[in-house]
């Protein structure tokens, strides 16, 4: 019976330059897959690598020899001494290697709760397994079953609601007020990081022009082409402010840019069309007293590192929901792996070709009444020898090493031409 | 008909559970079982009042209870049609309890018979029964829109967030529904208002008298126009659009019971008891 065996390490256990180090690209990843097919030892195995994490998974006969060959692969594949890394390894075992898999294709595992793109990679890191064939019975059967699990638990909890980056959670209050952002108009007023990354996820939800006002016009110039946008001056903010919807605000200005009065003013021209500032700057860009104006939304950077937090608690919350849906899943994939065993299977096996010969024995001796006891028990003799020949090959085969190496794959396929039940 | 009045009301009842069930664990499921048990509800509804109706020989607004009943009704179809509209689905949270609500009071009156039934017998009056109460249907949900509103956008100004947050559309499409149901509503009491002042010259010999009702239907009609006219000219929408829905239906109210049960109008009979 092979062993489910995962070897690894990510952002918890490893330092971001050792990750760099051992991180393998898509072509690293095609090529180390073809070494490890080729290595008898790794039975089966899939590699998954992204920036957080790599992990090395396998259905091996010999878990110690296999551990130590993974180890000694890695360091020569990356060219680096195990020493450096050894450390940051960590090895799971049955259970806890499916655990952990389940775990991880969850985002229970991520630096950031629940975040969606670590199943695509998965899913992305398995296609590459089954295209170079690395991938067998066991950990097909793993991954289907994975996959499975994160979407259930992506739909059954909470796992993945609400923004937990400052910028989507802009993203999100602007589509509680203005419900679509498509054809929505952004100003841009100052420069920096995190907006430029507010106004590009704007852009990815389809908004309208972006105005760009800087104090350095040139600055402001090179900004608007990147968005595809215009410059203004920063005299000119006012009158433009009219015709926008949404304000990102990242000065380093000591003082407030925009005043109440001012756009109490705006208000009246704009005819209360809704106007939603993002004040990201530390001092503040924006007059908080603008909230007060009806159809007018301020949101500071505090106010958007608190949204951050409750939907970070909330996902938490959430994950141990995701956790109990995972711990069924571990066992449910335990009763199959244990099907895989010899012993049980030819047990079943048996178990199911001789109640089939008892019951046509039975039917058939209904209308046999005028044989005498001897007789029937002649019969009843050649049935049970009948069976006996008839399972001796599959039992033989099953016992020996008649399938070279990988017995789970007969067993399964035993399983399978019998369909015997998953649980006897 | 009287046990459909009731399958009915139970229907709506249903319809108004799963709603409260749709707030709390957000399964559309829930939201469709609750749409559909609104739309079998107003089916069995319209068959009741039909019946009714043929059997009076008029239109069944002789007493509180019909005049209850059909209030509901014309709840039912404006929200069902704004919702087909707009696929606005927490508005049910509003208006299918409003329904029952209205429902079981119509069930609770007494049903006395009809003091004049000649009075009944026009398709003027049919006309304006018809408007009056489906205009006034749609004020009703521009009011419950306004009170949606008013919460999201408490929350969002306030920064709280909680319970009605993520459970509540965006304020844009509160306002532009909750204008859409004002423009409905205006349009609708408008063609009602003309078409009672024709039945009154037909009837009463003029078209004007200076009863109550009247006047108050006017108040109702010019404050409503008020209200299209400054969203129109100055813009007034967003929170102080919603204001002005609840305050509106306020008067509507008003004008509907108050002046029949305080002031005594010509209007007395739709709501004998």
């Amino acid at each position: 019976m092979r062993d489910i065996v995962l070897l690894g390490l990510n952002h918890k256990t490893a330092s971001v330059d050792v990750r760099e180090c051992i991180a393998f690209t898509a072509e690293e990843t095609d090529r180390a897959l073809a070494m490890l097919r080729d290595n008898p030892t790794i039975g089966e195995s899939i590699l998954f690598s992204t920036c957080n994490r790599i992990e090395l998974l396998m259905a091996v006969d010999e878990r110690e020899a296999a551990v130590a060959i993974a180890k000694q692969f890695i360091a020569e594949f990356k060219k680096i001494p195990l020493s450096q890394f050894e450390n940051a390894l960590y090895q799971y075992v049955g259970d806890e290697a499916v655990r952990h898999t389940l775990q991880v294709a969850a985002s229970l595992d991520s630096m950031v709760v629940g975040e969606p793109q670590i199943l695509g990679q998965m899913k992305e890191a398995y296609r590459k397994a089954t295209v170079e064939k690395t991938s067998g019975v066991i950990l097909n059967k793993l991954l289907h079953r994975t996959f499975f699990v994160a979407k259930k638990v992506r739909t059954e909890t909470g796992i993945g609601d609400h923004a937990v980056s400052i910028s989507y959670a802009a993203i999100e209050l602007g589509k509680k007020i203005f419900g679509d952002l498509q054809g929505k108009r952004v100003m841009l007023i100052g420069a920096g990081e995190m907006a430029e990354l507010a106004v590009e996820h704007l852009i990815r939800n389809r908004v309208g022009t972006i105005t760009v006002a800087n104090r350095t016009f040139s600055r402001g110039v090179e900004l608007a082409n990147r968005f595809n946008g215009k410059a203004i001056k920063f005299e000119e903010i006012i009158g433009f402010i009219n015709d926008v919807d949404i304000v990102i605000s990242s000065t380093g200005a000591n003082d407030y840019v925009l005043r109440k009065g001012q756009i109490k003013t705006a208000m009246k021209n704009r005819r209360n069309r809704s106007l939603f500032f993002i004040d990201i700057a530390v001092p503040r860009d924006i007059d908080p007293d603008i909230n007060r104006i009806y159809n007018a939304y301020v949101y500071d950077i505090d106010d958007l590192k608190g949204i951050v937090d409750e939907n970070m608690e909330d996902r938490n919350r959430e994950a141990v929901k995701a956790q109990r849906i995972i711990d069924e899943a571990v066992i449910g994939f335990r009763k199959w792996v244990d099907t895989l065993k010899v012993v049980p299977t030819i047990v079943s096996l048996r178990g199911k070709v001789e109640a089939m010969a008892q019951q046509e024995l039975e039917k058939t001796m209904v209308s046999l009444g005028h044989l005498s006891e001897s007789d029937k028990r002649t019969i009843e003799r050649m049935t049970g020898a009948l069976v006996n020949k008839i399972l001796h090959e599959p039992t033989d085969f099953l016992k020996k090493d008649g399938c070279r190496g990988n017995k789970s794959v007969a067993l399964d396929l035993t399983r399978k031409l019998f369909n015997l039940e998953e649980n006897n | 008909m009287e046990p459909v009045f009731i399958i009915a009301t139970l229907s709506y009842m249903l319809s108004c559970a799963c709603y409260f069930g749709y707030l709390f664990f957000q399964k559309p499921i829930l939201q469709r079982t609750a749409v559909g048990l609104m739309a079998a509800g107003f089916a069995l509804h319209t068959i009741s009042l039909v019946a009714l109706g043929i059997r009076a020989g008029h239109f069944p607004v002789n007493n509180l209870h019909e005049t209850l009943s059909v209030t509901g009704w014309a709840i039912a179809a404006v929200f069902l049609a704004f919702f087909l509209r707009y696929k606005l689905k927490v508005l049910g949270i509003y208006a299918a309890p409003l329904i029952t609500l209205v429902m079981i009071a119509a069930y609770q009156m007494p049903r006395p018979m009809s003091q004049d039934p000649q009075l009944l017998k026009s398709w003027w009056l049919a006309a304006h029964i018809i408007t009056i109460f489906l205009g006034n249907a749609a004020f009703a949900l521009a009011c419950g829109l306004g009170m949606l509103y008013l919460l999201q956008e408490n929350t969002i100004k306030k920064k709280t967030r909680g319970f009605f947050f993520s459970r509540l559309p965006s304020l844009d499409l509160l306002d532009t529904t909750g204008y859409a149901s004002i423009v409905v509503g205006f349009s609708m009491i408008t063609i009602g208002l003309i078409t009672g002042v024709v039945y009154a010259k037909a009837i009463w010999g003029r078209f004007w008298s200076w009863d109550p009702k009247e006047v108050w239907s006017a108040i109702t009609w010019l404050f409503y126009a008020a209200l299209l006219h400054e969203r129109l000219t100055v813009g007034w929408r967003g929170r102080r659009a919603a204001i002005m829905a609840i305050i509106g239906f306020g008067v509507i109210l008003f004008t509907f019971f108050g002046v029949n049960f305080l002031l005594q109008g010509h209007h007395g009979t739709f709501t004998a008891m």
